[in-house]
């Protein structure tokens, strides 16, 4: 199985896929924050109890999600010859092909072809591919005003924050934020607008229908591309995408290289996937697709810029490579405790949750324990609630197992730190009963600590991460062991 | 039946009366328990955290001491997570380090391996095990026994044949606790903050006693509500079955 794409030494991806500060860190800002908490918390519960509940009408879907983990799988394993048959169907039907090695890469070539064709300003599909390359940032440095069409990348845009959510960016906002948001940045908006949804909702679609009529070009992801055709497709719920990849005149798409599916009839297995994972719909409400250009129909000049980004490091990692099968429902983000209660910005990448614990740090690379990204696959209690939920099966727990080990086997070089010398330390003790017995007789010392209370209520660093909220229990006068030999003498030994 | 015991580190060192009342349960049900003494832990803390290389002697050691054969039937540990641990992990480690045989070994002795509840629904086929336990009690079912292990409601089908106890629903059960071992020193504030929500479950069913079938997750649990005084205990599910009207509570 060959999984040599051309980039023959490790070529880490760039963008918004890396923060500044570790996990914990971050984590302990968003946990003091307790409208995102609340905001968080009300949002996930509804999605999580939607998601149960359209997921249950369907008779057979755990025999889907085993289809599309195939179909993913089968994608992984055969990239390299799907990819140069999309670009051929792509490239006869009269788009062009583009390829981009990393996010920069990715941002130069859209911005050449937006300014070839002497607009400045274009509106976007949401999509997380162009939010991986930070390619807004990058057009308005450069004189081009990208503009977000999704109702929440416009909130989270107009806020100028951040998404915290793959499928939801603003879910972290509340009402009467986006109200305060909207009075402060959207052009023309009525000054008495209250935080009644629909208020806000008809607002933002008199914004944008100016936007939609006077662009002339757009800029779209793609949910899908289909080997076979060269098909593209996009599914959205607001129409807004529907306006920007049928109106303009010229079509850019950036889309990651793990997008592609084999054949036009593999779409019917991920059309049922996708939306019910993601916003609980039966069926989403606009599913575009396009397939080259069409004389007087649509946009005349279509390009799709194909991405690596650290993609081919991920496929060359057979047990982190499943990460790929990844089709961006969010179902993962929504179930994952970790997530409800840290927020989408504490994983500092465009990829937060269970999914991005696992896909950031690979597709980066990590330095070295200092590494923000390193923090992520330890940012789990492995409850596999996302496993459950993933609608390709991605097995997110043993992933994050496999590269806390690769964490750690990467820094064995080193001098052993506190944590290297506890886990050999007590891997030495549990290798022999003997070794483990004494050392449960000598952590009688416990008791003294817990003193007549009965628990301990305060330890030094690094147990004091312990005690600092939790007590724990005093060793008891007899181990188990010792029981066993008082009251089974006679026993098997 | 001759049942191996796999009573765990953690049972063995902080929480022998789960261990303990899971010998009492099985041999007052008539079996044979016997208990390998070679025995010490999983290796799962090592694995979870990373340190592959370092659980390998341990998966080592836990396969030598429970593979003895036919001396005994199957092997039962009250743990979700270690049951987890040495059916989930244990031959991954194995071939990971290129011990092909050692992961066949290792995969028998998992194939004999079971949870308490497990063993009790599925091979011993009894979910009436005679206890007695007077007492308003609320249920935790454990991330991996309920995700890795599937033990689904056989623990509850266990606690509701209990005389004299009230069961009481624990809203967002399957919500984590926020353990999750090394995670809870790690990412400590945000464990605290999954461990406030279970809290606050907890105590908003009104029960003295919450329970679950695995001692890590109880000692979180437990910790937390100890530190707020709330007078809620935690006990472990083969505690309360092995609570007998005849002896009451064990000591």
């Amino acid at each position: 199985m060959t999984t040599f794409l051309g980039s023959p030494t490790f070529h880490p991806g760039t963008g918004n896929i890396r923060g500044t500060e570790s996990f914990p860190d971050a984590a302990r800002k968003a946990l003091t924050d307790t409208q995102l908490r609340a905001n968080l918390g009300a949002a996930t519960t509804t999605i999580r109890n939607k998601r149960i509940a359209a997921v249950a009408e369907v008779d057979d879907w755990e025999e889907l999600r085993r289809a599309g983990s195939a179909l993913k799988a089968d994608v992984m394993s055969r990239l390299p010859e799907l990819l140069v048959q999309f670009e051929e169907n792509v490239t006869a039907r009269g788009g062009t092909v583009h390829w981009a090695r990393d996010a920069d890469e990715a941002n130069r070539i859209v911005t050449d072809l937006v300014r070839a064709t002497g607009s400045d300003e274009v509106v976007k599909v949401k999509s997380m591919a162009t939010q991986e390359t930070g390619l807004n940032e990058h057009l308005e440095e450069n004189g081009i005003a990208a503009i977000e069409t999704d109702l929440a990348e416009l909130i989270v845009q107009l806020g100028e924050d951040k998404p915290s959510h793959i499928l939801v960016p603003a879910i972290h906002r509340n009402r009467a934020e986006i109200r305060e948001i909207f009075l402060n940045a959207m052009p023309g908006v009525d000054p008495d607008i209250t935080d009644d949804p629909r208020a806000l909702a008809m607002a933002a679609r008199a914004h944008l229908r100016r936007k939609f009529l006077s662009a002339r070009v757009a800029v779209s992801g793609a949910n899908f591309g289909v080997a076979e055709t060269g098909t593209l497709a996009v599914v959205e719920s607001e129409g807004n995408g529907r306006m920007c990849l049928t109106l303009p005149d010229t079509l850019i798409t950036l889309m990651g290289i793990e997008k592609l599916i084999p054949k036009f009839t593999d779409l019917e297995v991920f059309m049922q996937l996708l939306p019910r994972s993601s916003t609980a719909e039966r069926m989403n409400p606009y599913t575009s697709m396009w397939t080259g250009v069409h004389p007087a129909d649509g946009p005349q000049n279509f390009h799709v810029i194909l991405l690596d980004n650290g993609r081919t490091n991920v496929l060359a990692d057979e047990v982190g490579r499943s990460a790929l099968h990844c089709i961006r429902c969010s179902a993962c983000l929504n179930v994952c405790p970790v997530y409800e209660r840290a927020g989408g910005h504490a994983y500092g990448s465009v990829y937060p949750g269970p999914i991005g614990a696992i896909l950031s740090p690979q597709l980066t690379g990590t330095t070295g324990h200092d590494d923000p990204n390193a923090s992520l696959p330890f940012a789990s209690t492995l409850c596999g609630a996302c496993f459950d939920a993933c609608p390709v099966r991605i097995d997110i727990p043993s992933i994050l197992v496999h590269l806390r080990a690769e964490q750690v086997d990467s820094e064995r070089h080193g001098l052993p730190g506190g944590q290297d010398l506890a886990m050999k330390a007590a891997g030495f003790v549990m290798g022999s009963e003997k070794r483990f017995a004494a050392a449960e007789t000598a952590s009688k010392v416990g008791r003294l600590l817990g003193g007549r209370k009965g628990r301990i209520t305060s330890l030094p660093y690094p147990g004091s991460k312990w005690t600092g909220s939790r007590d724990l229990p005093t060793p008891p006068k007899e181990t188990f062991r010792q029981w066993w030999s008082r009251t089974h003498e006679d026993g098997e030994k | 039946m001759r049942i191996a015991l796999f009573a765990t580190c953690l049972a063995d060192a902080l929480f022998p009366e789960s261990a303990a009342s899971t010998v009492r349960l099985l041999e007052r049900l008539g079996h044979e328990v016997v208990f390998p003494p070679k025995q010490t832990c999983c290796g799962q803390m090592h694995v979870n955290t990373g340190y592959q290389a370092e659980a390998l002697p341990l998966v080592r050691h836990h396969v030598e001491a429970f593979e003895s054969g036919p001396s005994w039937d199957v092997a039962v540990a009250p743990s979700g997570s270690c049951v987890g641990s040495v059916r989930h992990q244990h031959a991954m480690i194995a071939r990971r380090y290129g011990d092909d045989s050692l992961a066949t070994r290792a995969e028998d002795v998992a194939s004999r391996t079971y949870e308490l509840s497990e063993l009790l629904v599925d091979v011993l086929g009894v979910t009436d095990v005679g206890a007695y336990y007077p007492h308003r009690v609320t249920y935790h079912p454990t991330c991996h026994s309920l995700r890795m292990l599937r033990v689904a409601d056989k623990p509850l089908q266990l606690l509701r044949a209990v005389r004299g106890m009230t069961l009481i629903e624990l809203p967002a059960a399957e919500s984590c606790c926020g353990f999750g071992g090394t995670f809870a020193l790690k990412n400590s504030e945000t464990s605290t903050a999954m461990l406030a929500d279970k809290m606050g479950n907890v105590l908003s069913t009104g029960a003295e006693v919450c329970s679950a079938g695995d001692s890590s997750c109880l000692m979180h649990i437990g910790g937390g509500l100890s530190r707020l005084r709330s007078g809620v205990r935690t006990v472990h599910l083969a505690e309360i079955l092995a609570s007998t009207e005849k002896i009451g509570s064990p000591a």
